[in-house]
């Protein structure tokens, strides 16, 4: 052992997009601090926007990037700027819709004062009130921020510091929902609770991984796991905890049951970000742990994600079925696709990978787009989500429902769509991988999500609007236009999808 | 003529459907009857060109024709690939003929109801729908309804206050391009995008302009078709990672052919299980066909014949082309059992047929008992139970389309589907009766018509392989002329008795009505006297089938 700690090498340019997002975040901070009230949202919408363009300018300049930097700390590779660059841009979808203020007659999806007791004199006087607070920019900036280091990462330690630094601020803003505040707090509070024992299990994972390699970096991990070792129980056991740490994140049975709450009590730009760029972040990390450090323990690995998968695609589009609330069936659906997601990971391929990152850039778009949505149909309460106030939409509104619909179809999977695409990448790279059960699992699950999906078609374009339904209302052109990229994205990949395969083919090597 | 048949042909078929459907849906509403007149015509054209397209096809040249191939996804090994054999020729045709038969049929069938009843002269629809009550006790039969699972709705389910004219035909038209595609592609990939996309139009056109039940109908079309999509999905990429395993992976035909002698059976027992159930739910075979009677039922007039007629050939037309010819081995260990099932499929399709109320399911289930037919002219593996079986696809789809929109222009007249609401209409409308007459012999293989000879050559085709099976299959003719016979004389004979709200006039056929059925009608007289040019280009393709399986015809002998 080294007496002396080495200091490490700063290279500063391949992690450019991570510092401009952070750099960003910082900068929203002051502003909060400093700039008149009057000024802040257009700032703060500003430097966000601003902040993360440039980050992805700097992934798309980064192209072709392949090294490990700050001690092996960080790998800048080809999944690590592809994920970078598409949570850059859903960065942005996200942040337009946090912008929408024309859609709640007080102003954004956002509460002004998240502490205020539900129910209290306080809570009634905010209801009505038109304050607007802008600390959820930085908020999300942060947290974006971790999303893009987490697949990055190249080392546990580090892996788990930006697991917290894309929590921590999510707790929070699953909190901040203006309308529906128990249930918003409620949502906090779980997602709180669930999160931290799910880091801790991961936290405990890093140990026991350390006890086994001696090293927290994922290239000694693998070194390690080639030899034969007589301390296998702890690896089993550190990458069991490791696991359960990031199936949490996914949202993956049996560590799915805070998505269906945290997803409805969030405001739903919130659950938009969550939705799409956290599964994309902790799906990359997933794919670095398992591929780069724990590729050769295969064998250990894969009967419990075999197990793990199948439970997600069942349970997740079998209780989809029996949802009542758009946003929770939504949610379900998220664990449903988390399962699809998990077929592409097991195949441990390159073309396993490939699928992996096309699928999560597909499902990412789609996802945004439908939550935003969702803003739109509303009633004198807020949104309405629940279903039985969607019946008839197609009629009052067919643009939207319409939209709505294609979308659906999408997340269904049918083709010349951007969801038909990635399911389909996903399962050659598993039939390839020999994982045919999986396959057929899949396809059957594919299924039974259509189910629930062509339910909600069914009930826009098929039945009878009810008297006192919901209005859609019309968005300004922040929701619009992230509403118009996910739909655009959606349905180019469906037609023409070469170019971003390509490119996730071009991605798909791990650096180590 | 040699830089006509350079063109892109069959693209362009496919695309001026699909730019007419654009059109149709851009068109302001409000503009019904322009929107309406559009869509006729982008039929008509794509008629037109598909008539010149069967001209250029020679009979003898190669098995495919009109052939285009660009790369489209590369990494998946993914082609733009389009080509016609006799069969894929002699469907697009059908559908051809069919789109603009609908769109004249369906003129107001998307017209809000409040307008229909208009036309029609009017009292009410409850009058109607009490009558229906009070009449169906008369006739006895707690067979009728033996998997109906509910009674419909109530009347006022029937009457969506709004709904779009134009849309209907942009769907429509849209359709019409899903199903030329499906049958041209030569790609399995592409195969398989039109197969599932042809759902969605289809899915909106029964569940926004169907009957009462008509969202229950849309859902359980949409489900079952996609489920079995969705295993075929399986079996297209097992496929594609055997053939990757032989070098680079491809989804083209005619490179998939040979690829069965790397596969060990199991595997091909597997993949072809995987096409098999897709197809036999899409055709439908007995026991996937459950679907059907719904989705006959419930589908507006102009749905039910295309979905009848043309996307059910989807699924025979699978099995022709896909599951014999990649997966022979397979075929000739299972094929015995599939037969098993037609002949059910022709039995149980005609008695449930048989004890009907409801005219729609009644010709929903003589589809069961043809589909039947069809399945077992294809798997007797011979070239007459074959080429029968490919000119049964084109002839169904002209008599079964026949019925159904003579049953149509019966029921938006008396708005009630139920046989016990109608008698002795002969007397009141000659024309109508005499349609609905040659369109149910047709149905039942009448000789002279055109359904006779394919009837005929599916059962002499099955009979040199399976003799029993055909003695079996040649009950059904019998029910067939039951069925058939019964509803005519239920309904067009008899003392005159008509649904409440017409009192005791109906209005016979009106000229569009008659323009609409003619050519159907007309087609299967000419091709019931004269079907050669139609075998001859079927013949060729269907010698190829049966060169991919490697089997012969049997020696006709008896104990063969």
């Amino acid at each position: 052992m080294p007496t002396d700690i080495p200091s490490p090498e700063l290279a500063y340019a391949p992690i450019a997009p991570l510092l401009i997002v952070f750099a960003a975040a910082l900068v929203g901070v002051l502003v909060e601090a400093f700039a008149p009230r009057a000024a802040r949202r257009t700032l703060q919408i500003a430097v966000s926007l601003v902040g993360l363009v440039a980050a992805l300018v700097t992934t798309v300049l980064l192209a072709g990037t392949e090294e490990l930097v700050f001690n092996d700390a960080i790998a800048v590779d080809g999944p690590t700027l592809f994920l970078q660059g598409t949570l850059a841009v859903l960065g942005i979808a996200s942040v337009l819709l946090l912008s929408e203020r024309s859609l709640d007659a007080s102003g954004g999806a956002v509460v002004a004062r998240a502490a205020v007791l539900p129910g209290s004199r306080e809570d009634v006087e905010l209801a009505e009130a038109t304050e607007v607070q802008t600390e959820v920019y930085p908020l999300a900036l942060f947290s974006l921020g971790g999303m893009m280091l987490f697949p990055a990462s190249n080392n546990l330690l580090l892996m788990f510091v930006a697991l917290e630094v894309l929590s921590l601020p999510l707790y929070l803003m699953a909190g901040l929902a203006r309308r529906r505040r128990l249930l918003s707090q409620e949502a906090a509070v779980k997602y709180f609770l669930l999160g931290a024992f799910a880091s801790a299990f991961f936290l405990y994972g890093v140990a026991l991984v350390y006890g086994y390699a001696g090293s927290v970096d994922l290239g000694e991990v693998a070194a390690a796991t080639g030899t034969a070792g007589s301390n296998d129980g702890l690896l089993f056991l550190g990458l069991a905890m490791l696991a359960v740490g990031l199936l949490f994140k996914v949202g993956a049975v049996p560590f799915q049951a805070w998505t269906p709450d945290v997803y409805q009590g969030s405001p739903t730009p919130v659950t938009a970000l969550m939705a799409a760029c956290t599964k994309i972040s902790a799906f990359g990390a997933l794919l670095r742990v398992l591929y780069v450090g724990f590729g050769r323990a295969e064998w250990d690995w894969s009967p419990m994600f075999w197990a793990v998968a199948i439970l997600t695609m069942v349970v997740g589009g079998v209780l989809a079925i029996t949802q009542t609330d758009v946003k929770r069936m939504l949610a379900y659906s998220s664990v449903a696709h988390t399962g699809f997601l998990l077929v592409g990971v097991i195949a441990l391929s390159p073309q396993g990978l490939s699928g992996t990152l096309f699928y999560l850039f597909a499902y990412g778009f789609t996802t945004i787009a439908a939550f935003a949505v969702v803003t739109l149909v509303r009633d004198s309460s807020g949104e309405a989500t629940h279903l039985a106030q969607w019946a008839g939409l197609g009629r009052k509104s067919p643009l939207v429902a319409a939209t709505f619909a294609f979308l659906l179809f999408a997340l269904a999977g049918i083709p010349l769509t951007s969801g038909f695409m990635a399911k389909f990448a996903v399962f050659t790279a598993g039939l390839e991988g020999g994982a045919t059960a999986l396959v057929v699992v899949g396809v059957v699950m594919s299924a039974v999500t259509a189910f629930f999906y062509a339910r909600v078609v069914v009930l826009m374009f098929f039945s009878e609007p009810a008297a006192d339904g919901p209005t859609v209302a019309v968005p300004s052109a922040y929701t619009a236009a992230a509403i118009a990229l996910g739909l655009a994205v959606t349905v180019v990949l469906g037609v023409l999808p070469q170019p971003v395969l390509d490119l996730a083919d071009r991605a798909s090597r791990f650096v180590s | 003529m040699s830089d006509l048949t350079g063109l892109p042909w069959l693209t362009i078929l496919g695309l001026v459907p699909l730019v007419g459907a654009l059109l149709v849906a851009v068109l302001p509403s409000g503009r019904d009857a322009l929107a309406k007149t559009v869509a006729l015509v982008v039929s008509l054209v794509v008629l037109a060109l598909t008539i010149l397209v069967c001209a250029l096809f020679e009979p003898g040249g190669d098995r495919f024709q009109f052939v285009q191939a660009h790369d489209w996804i590369p990494a998946f090994g993914v082609q733009y690939a389009v080509g016609a054999d006799g069969i894929a020729l002699v469907l697009i045709a059908l559908i051809a003929v069919l789109v603009p038969v609908v769109v004249l049929a369906s003129w107001y069938d998307a017209d809000p109801q409040a307008d229909r009843l208009r036309r029609v002269s009017v009292s009410g629809v409850r009058a109607a729908a009490a009558g229906s009550s009070a009449s169906s006790r008369r006739v006895g039969g707690g067979t009728a309804v033996l998997d109906a699972p509910a009674a419909p709705s109530p009347p006022s389910d029937e009457l969506p206050p709004r709904r779009s004219v134009k849309t209907f035909f942009a769907l429509l038209l849209l359709l019409e391009t899903m199903m030329i595609g499906v049958f041209a592609a030569t790609d399995v990939f592409l195969f398989y995008v039109f197969f599932e996309a042809m759902l969605i139009p289809m899915y909106f056109i029964i569940g926004s302009y169907g009957g009462p039940r008509r969202s229950y109908a849309a859902m359980k079309f949409l489900l079952y078709s996609l489920f079995g999509g969705l295993l075929m999905l399986a079996a297209v990429i097992g496929l594609y990672v055997v053939s990757a395993s032989q070098g680079e992976g491809t989804f083209a035909f005619e490179q998939l052919l040979g690829l069965h002698e790397q596969m060990s059976t199991t595997v091909e027992i597997a993949l072809f299980s995987g096409f098999f159930i897709a197809f036999a739910i899409k055709a439908p075979l007995f026991p996937f066909h459950t679907w059907l009677p719904d989705a006959g039922a419930e589908a507006p007039v102009g749905g039910a014949v295309l979905l009848v007629g043309v996307l059910d050939k989807v699924g025979t037309f699978g099995f022709l082309r896909y599951c014999l010819p990649l997966f022979p081995e397979a075929s000739r260990i299972l094929g015995p059992y599939v037969i098993a099932l037609c002949v059910i499929g022709i039995l149980y399709g005609a008695l449930l047929a048989m004890g009907q109320k409801d005219l729609k399911r009644l010709v929903s289930y003589t589809s069961v008992a043809h589909f039947g037919f069809i399945g077992m002219g294809i798997f007797a593996f011979t070239t007459q139970g074959q080429s029968g079986a490919v000119l049964y696809m084109v002839n169904h789809g002209l008599s079964t389309g026949a019925l159904f929109l003579v049953v149509g222009f019966l029921i938006v007249r008396g708005r009630s589907r139920l046989i016990p609401d109608y008698s002795g209409v002969a007397n009141v409308a000659p024309i109508l009766a005499g349609t609905f007459l040659l369109a149910g012999l047709s149905s039942l293989a009448l000789p002279g018509l055109s359904t006779f000879i394919s009837e005929f050559l599916v059962l002499l085709g099955t009979y040199s392989r399976y003799p029993v099976a055909a003695v079996l299959a040649a009950l059904g003719v019998i029910l067939a002329a039951l069925y058939v016979l019964l509803m005519y004389q239920r309904t067009m004979q008899g003392p005159l008795r008509l649904p409440a709200l017409l009192g005791d006039r109906m209005p016979d056929l009106r000229l569009r009505e008659v323009l609409a059925v003619a050519p159907l009608l007309a087609l299967m007289i000419v091709l019931g006297v004269y079907p050669k040019p139609l075998l001859d280009v079927i013949n060729p393709a269907v010698e190829a089938t049966m060169q991919d399986v490697g089997r012969t015809d049997p020696a006709p002998t008896a104990n063969d």
